[in-house]
């Protein structure tokens, strides 16, 4: 124990709880870039799903604004240790999109419009844990946090959350994306503090 | 017009001289993406988190990237057909 109480230190207890380890608390949005931010005009953006058996599912901005929306409110995790509470997005679940696709596939490469990848399992898209998103806090999505559309996986590092997806490509074999072929970890749990590759 | 996102390849030079002895921000560099030739002072530079990713001025593919962690760094030369480093006889 030490010798500083928690009550010394003035933040709430569920806060604590709710930081995985190593990270600190955010009210601002911080932007990490790793390339310069596209402009992607709505008549020409289209997002995709394709299959190792060959299947391709595609949503015109029309399309996919007429699926069912949901409205998450969730924390961020960032790699780089600021975590922001109650983020507040809208979109599509994975769920409503990958309902017509079959597949055997358990892993995903989310790819983006200007050509970020990143890797992750299938069942971390899937049962309400991931969204394609499109308003944050009310607006429209800037493109600086990956407007016009975003992936959303809140429970792993927000590296994996791709800012301007275009797509996801479902893969038998796992295929490691940007971060994770250039020194961060493969699954990126922030509550195991899987950062960097050995983590 | 936009503010600049990027620093020149200078912004290399720091963080590269943890791996390298000699300075290879003066290093001359082939883009693996459209073949430009150039010194690495003069990739574009995002970054510094989550890690340093420096693109070809000619085309803006990846040509380096460099992530620090606590016990190491992982320099990714992805994009870089070879590197020509000037070495002092």
């Amino acid at each position: 124990m030490g010798i500083i109480s928690r009550a010394f230190q003035g933040r709430p207890r569920d806060h604590d709880e709710k930081l995985p380890p190593g990270q600190y608390l955010v009210h601002d949005f911080p932007v990490l870039s790793a390339g310069p931010t596209p402009r992607v005009p709505l008549d020409r953006w289209e997002f995709a799903i394709d299959t190792p058996e060959g299947e391709v599912h595609r949503w015109s901005w029309e399309e996919f604004q007429a699926l069912p929306q949901e409205t998450p409110t969730v924390d961020l995790h960032c790699v780089t240790k600021w975590s922001k509470f109650g983020t507040e997005w809208k979109g599509v679940s994975l769920d409503v999109l990958m309902e017509d696709v079959e597949s055997a596939a358990e892993y995903a490469l989310a790819y983006s419009y200007g050509g970020y990848t990143t890797n992750l399992p299938l069942e971390d898209l899937l049962d309400g844990k991931a969204w394609i998103v499109h308003e944050f806090d009310g607006e429209e999505l800037a493109p600086a946090h990956g407007g016009p559309a975003r992936l959303l996986v809140p429970h792993l590092y927000l590296w994996k959350s791709a800012k301007w997806v275009k797509g996801i490509r479902l893969l038998n074999d796992d295929w490691p994306g940007f971060w994770e072929t250039a020194g961060y970890h493969n699954y990126g749990d922030p509550w195991r503090e899987q950062r960097y590759q050995g983590d | 017009m936009d503010q600049l996102d990027y620093q020149d390849g200078n912004a290399l030079a720091g963080p590269l001289s943890e791996i390298f002895t000699l300075d290879v921000t003066t290093a001359h560099g082939t883009c693996a993406g459209c073949g430009r030739r150039g010194v690495l002072a003069e990739l574009r530079v995002y970054g510094p988190e989550p890690g340093l990713v420096a693109r070809c001025p000619g085309c803006e593919e990846v040509v380096l990237t460099l992530v620090r962690g606590p016990k190491d760094a992982w320099l990714d030369l992805r994009g870089s057909v070879s590197l020509r480093i000037p070495i002092a006889e």
